[in-house]
């Protein structure tokens, strides 16, 4: 524990940028638990008289066509978009390590079929098929969640099949094996836990890209309704706006909507050189 | 000359799986609706009768295994059903606007492959210098964008700042008539018919959502160009040509680069997947008249035969890509399939 401290605390020295995208990272987090006790304004409190008023010292991010606080609302929305994002990726973390590590175990008929559901998922433009899947299950969150769960299995499936294969037949496996361990026990209590730091990395690469989808989603209208408010659906009601000129409504949202995913993305590359060493960008 | 004809044929044959997996999800997909699909295609007037009736006719009332070889019978007849929307056959709607949402994809792939990979090429001849930084940002930066965003942060800076760009609104501004059709794509048809003051106009319109496009893919492409060049700039036999005093140039291009341009077109499949989804948020950021807006316009109304329609016939389209990729590769590479 003591050298993975120092380990960590020499990646983040080496590489400034990893650092910068920490300390992002945990200002997401707090904005998620604390956002509306934080928001100085009620999201979703209109003022008709105070509609459309560019950024300044009262609202730093401007108010929208009701008179709502920008900054609030950005503020409330980390969560619901996080929220999405995290659950997807848990959803399809699990589902994909169960799958890819029993394809990686046992090979043959198990590993042709989990190979052949991913195969035929990344058949399909992910995003147009999260589309199809939320039309046909129904506009909800919920659906928004599964759809995003689906498209992101299959990478999951793979990272975890490969990193199963190589070693299903290490010492530790056999050790198992011969202190007569079950089948299922040797996945879930030695090689589950020794894919892991390979399926971290996976994630946090993962979470960004999944918060792109669901709010991807929601701009085109699926998921989440007006007046809730989300990262995406913000941009779509600020679209509107953007060639009358009021571009706070839109920007403000939307840059935070990339802060979010360079945060995650830079946060893999970081977990990646604190993992494997070899592999550095 | 023959064993390439047979590694075509065998490719071919690969790719069947595919369509046979894309078909079953698609129809998965139109049966997951919600609630009984007889009385949601019936109509909200519809009375049990007239719902039995629709039932019949939509061989509802069969197993599943009958219904899906009635709707994989009918796809092969290219029926996808109606659209409630609009009250016309789906598979024509989707084909009357493929061509306004190829041109701007394919206009989107071409700008990033254009700006990709030089910018790429030259980052791995140079590594550690600015233009490796640059190359490394645009990388970072590129995936993290959400199209959108750029497509409005685009519209708010050249269109209403700057006053350069026309108004978002579609494929031309409505001075202009679209040109006599030929192939669809405006810019094309315009040039075939002689008239450069629509051809202009087209580009104007295009300009906007095909660099936000462009944006989008840039990314990949540029980092896998560098990671190839990289590797094909530190193997053997680029060693080999230096050591015998070839031209940096002759190196360069007709050694490492022809080595490096395979993983770079098998990556151009993976990028075009994600361009078919980045399509739709571009296309409605611009108002654009192609397929992407009338998904999103299905979506709202709930027209389901429709979505199916758009997601099986972009599946489809993915598959090809992908199959004319590799039969590219099969054909340029020599040891492609010397393997097995």
């Amino acid at each position: 524990m003591k050298r993975f401290l120092r380990h960590l605390r020499y990646v983040m020295s080496e590489n400034p940028v990893t650092l910068a995208a920490f300390s992002l990272f945990l200002l997401i987090v707090i904005m998620a638990l604390l956002g509306p006790a934080i928001a100085p304004y009620d999201p979703l409190a209109t003022d008709a008289a105070k509609t459309l008023k560019p950024p300044g010292w009262q609202h730093p991010f401007g108010t929208d066509h009701l008179g709502r606080d920008v900054f609030s609302r950005v503020i409330v929305a980390t969560r619901l978009d996080l929220g999405i994002a995290l659950s997807a990726v848990f959803l399809s973390f699990f589902a994909g390590s169960a799958l890819g590590c029993s394809a990686g175990f046992w090979g043959g008929w198990t590993d042709r079929i989990v190979g052949r559901i991913s195969d035929t998922i990344m058949a399909f433009p992910l995003f147009v098929l999260a589309m199809g899947i939320v039309a046909a299950l129904g506009n909800s969150v919920e659906n928004i969640i599964y759809a995003t769960a689906l498209i992101n299995l299959p990478f999951y499936a793979r990272v975890s099949r490969a990193e199963t294969y190589v070693r299903r037949n290490a010492g530790y496996v056999n050790a198992a094996r011969l202190c007569g361990a079950t089948d299922a026990r040797i996945l879930v209590t030695q090689l589950f836990p020794n894919i892991l730091p390979p399926m971290m990395v996976q994630i946090s690469l993962n979470m960004g890209w999944a918060i792109l989808n669901a709010a991807g989603l929601s701009f085109i209208g699926l998921g989440v309704r007006p007046p809730d408010a989300e990262w995406g659906i913000m941009v779509a009601e600020g679209a509107t706006y953007i060639v009358s000129g009021e571009w706070w409504l839109a920007m403000f949202p939307g840059a935070a909507l990339m802060a979010a995913v360079f945060c995650f993305n830079l946060l893999g590359d970081g977990l990646r050189d604190l993992v494997d060493p070899q592999r550095r960008t | 000359m023959r064993t390439k004809l047979a590694q075509i044929g065998r490719r071919l044959l690969q790719a069947l799986p595919s369509v046979i997996g894309i078909i079953v999800i698609s129809f998965l997909l139109t049966r997951a609706l919600p609630g009984d699909p007889a009385v949601y295609f019936a109509g909200a007037m519809a009375d049990k009768e007239s719902i039995e009736q629709v039932r019949k006719a939509l061989g509802l009332d069969r197993s599943w295994v009958e219904q899906f070889f009635i709707y994989a019978g009918n796809l092969a007849k290219g029926d996808m059903g109606m659209s409630h929307n609009t009250g016309r056959p789906v598979a024509e709607e989707l084909l009357t606007r493929l061509p306004a949402s190829l041109e701007l994809t394919l206009t989107g792939l071409g700008l990033a492959i254009l700006i990709a990979v030089p910018l790429g090429m030259l980052a791995a001849t140079r590594p550690g210098s600015w233009i490796d930084h640059l190359c490394r940002l645009l990388v970072t930066a590129g995936v993290s964008l959400p199209t959108f965003f750029t497509g409005l942060f685009l519209i708010y800076i050249f269109y209403y700042l700057l006053g350069w760009a026309p108004s978002p609104l579609g494929r031309l501004d409505i001075l202009y008539m679209p040109p006599p059709h030929a192939t669809g794509f405006y810019a094309i048809d315009s040039l075939l018919a002689g008239d450069m003051e629509t051809f202009a106009a087209t580009l104007r319109q295009l300009v906007l959502p095909a660099v936000t496009l462009c944006l989008f893919a840039l990314a990949p492409i540029a980092r896998m160009t560098r990671g190839a060049m990289l590797g094909a700039l530190a193997s053997d036999y680029v060693r080999t040509a230096r050591a015998n005093g070839l031209t940096r140039s002759k190196i360069l291009f007709t050694y490492a680069f022809r080595n490096a341009a395979l993983p770079v077109l098998t990556t151009l499949g993976m990028v075009f997947s994600f361009l078919l989804g980045a399509n739709v948020l571009v296309e409605k950021v611009f108002s654009w008249p192609g397929i992407g807006s009338f998904a999103i316009e299905a979506l709202v109304a709930s027209d389901y035969a429709a979505v199916q329609g758009f997601v099986l016939s972009m599946a489809l389209l993915f598959v090809a890509v992908n199959l004319i990729i590799d039969l590219v590769l099969t054909l340029i590479d020599p040891r492609v399939g010397l393997e097995d």
